[in-house]
């Protein structure tokens, strides 16, 4: 098993960035930086646009952002029907990482705000998968 | 650069679910085109045919569709930009023929949505965003486009309200337009209704898939004053593209692919926001238009919704928007969309757009989005 088990549905089996996947079963939400020229990339890429190197190192994304903006849906694409509804959302990160993802289930959408407080949670799904959701932090 | 004139426009009637098959579909907007125009199909040099293949069961559509239409042997192929594809179809059509390659290019956008279920069609409209990064989280049109509207209620204050004006302002428009699939006049209370589909954005803010074509057919100054009466020249073409996931996006106020898309569409023309007579606005969801206001300079950033609270953008208004009813009343069918906006502003500028028409138009914008602003097109057109 690789990249496939990112995610409530997986559409992409096969990554240059699969490490991501083993790095989510050490509790870990990571993006890329190039050796070579230091850019950081989340989500992680292979490839440096910058220079061009495919020499990459992880990093973990730093600890507490803020949340940008977020939805709750109602309704869900073919696949994602029994989660609704789910709050889905962006916040910004340290060193200009940004982050899109789930908000934490236990959040209601009542009490969220943009401007609050979020870090990143590795979550465990059914069927051997796994994800990262954001959380108040 | 030489000028390159719209000398025939043409669209299909769009409905919930066409009773044909894609090359039926597109027949209908080439029918619409062609009919009156004296313009014969051995006239047109080679084709360009736009829709979103995602949909389609046919691969490589552009070879059946020339040959369904009549055009074997001429060159054809196929474009795609999303829900902006036939706007990249005239950006390259125009290129075909600026370039003296040839003298008479039409472009045919078609989408058939309706053979797959609703569901279905949001979970390949998601796949229009990062499917490796973004879609494992359930991602659809209407919750990216909510995000953005969230964006623009925080920054700036915008409410529910406003967005429901617009809605208000379509179905006016999409009452007389007998080419829209929602023709049904609606209220501000029904508009307002808390049928939630991605907060905040609720069921009348959301656009309608439909079926539908549209035909756009351009010419060479000479061709175009041979062969019609009233061509509509194309004044500036701007594109610019943005990061695909939200991740890169550095703001949720606005779209950045469509500001530079309308700068350098302005800057080409030698014309600003202020000469504009008519603007068709990509308004898949109210937000769309909300942002599209401020994108396109008809407002300052954030003073959008004072457009529209004071009626600027109806037909009698300072700038008249989608006075056609816009995606929002005549249904989006993906491919086929940037060709009717077009259809929609060269009939403007013709004198020729019935109950719709805005008085003595003479300069039009077509704004026209692919993607959650990935793909930004703005085109400006006028009499001369």
């Amino acid at each position: 098993m690789g990249f496939e088990q990112f995610g409530i549905v997986s559409f992409t089996s096969t990554t240059k960035a699969e490490k991501f996947v083993d790095l989510l079963k050490e509790g870990k939400v990571c993006g890329t930086a190039c050796k070579s020229c230091g850019a950081k990339f989340f989500p992680p890429r292979s490839d440096c646009n910058a220079c061009l190197s495919d020499e990459m190192e992880w990093f973990d994304v730093p600890g507490v952002g803020d949340l940008i903006t977020f939805t709750q849906a109602m309704y869900a694409p073919a696949g994602f029907e029994n989660d609704v509804p789910y709050i889905l959302g962006v916040a910004q990160f340290d060193d200009g990482v940004k982050v899109f993802g789930r908000l934490d289930k236990s959040l209601k959408e009542e009490n969220i705000k943009p401007g609050m407080k979020m870090k990143l949670k590795v979550v465990d799904l059914d069927n051997d998968r796994l994800s990262y959701v954001l959380t108040q932090a | 650069m030489p000028k390159v004139g719209v000398i025939a426009v043409g669209q299909s009637a769009f409905v919930r679910a066409y009773p044909g098959s894609i090359r039926e579909l597109a027949f209908e907007a080439f029918k619409d085109a062609l009919g009156g125009s004296g313009i014969k199909t051995e006239q047109i040099d080679a084709s360009v045919i736009c829709s979103a293949p995602e949909y389609d069961k046919q691969r490589t559509p552009a070879g059946l569709v020339a040959e369904y239409l009549g055009l074997n042997p001429q060159p054809t192929f196929y474009v795609e930009s999303v829900c902006s594809s036939s706007s990249s179809g005239l950006r390259t059509a125009y290129a075909l023929i600026a370039s003296g390659l040839h003298d008479v290019v039409m472009v045919l956008g078609f989408q058939k949505m309706s053979e797959i279920s609703s569901a279905e069609s949001q979970e390949r409209m998601g796949r229009g965003a990062d499917i490796q990064w973004e879609a494992p989280f359930g991602t659809m049109m209407p919750a990216y486009y909510a995000m953005y509207a969230r964006g623009h209620f925080e920054k700036f204050g915008t409410t529910e309200e406003d967005l429901g004006l617009i809605r208000l302002k379509s179905s006016t428009y999409g009452v007389v337009n007998e080419k829209a699939v929602f023709r049904k006049s609606l209220t501000l209370d029904k508009i307002m209704e808390p049928k939630y589909i991605a907060t905040p954005l609720k069921m009348m803010d959301c656009c309608a898939n439909a079926d539908g074509s549209s035909c756009v057919i351009l010419a060479s100054e000479q061709k175009a004053k041979e062969l019609c009466e009233k061509p509509v020249w194309i004044r500036g073409l701007g594109m610019a593209t943005a990061p695909i996931n939200m991740a890169g996006r550095d703001t949720f106020s606005g779209l950045k692919c469509a500001q530079l898309a309308a700068r350098r569409a302005y800057d080409m023309a030698g014309l600003g926001p202020k000469d504009i007579d008519v603007a068709e606005v990509h308004d898949c969801f109210t937000i769309a238009e909300m942002m599209a206001y401020e994108d396109l300079g008809f407002a300052e950033p954030g003073k959008g919704k004072e457009l529209i609270r004071n009626k600027e953008t109806y037909k009698e208004g300072r700038i008249p928007v989608n006075v056609d009813g816009g995606l929002l009343s005549k249904g989006h069918p993906i491919g086929a969309t940037g060709g009717s906006q077009i259809r929609t502003i060269v009939l403007q500028l013709r004198g020729a757009a019935g109950p719709m028409q805005v008085p003595n138009a003479k300069i039009g914008l077509v704004h026209n989005i692919g993607g959650v602003g990935i793909y930004g097109n703005v085109s400006i057109f006028s009499v001369d």
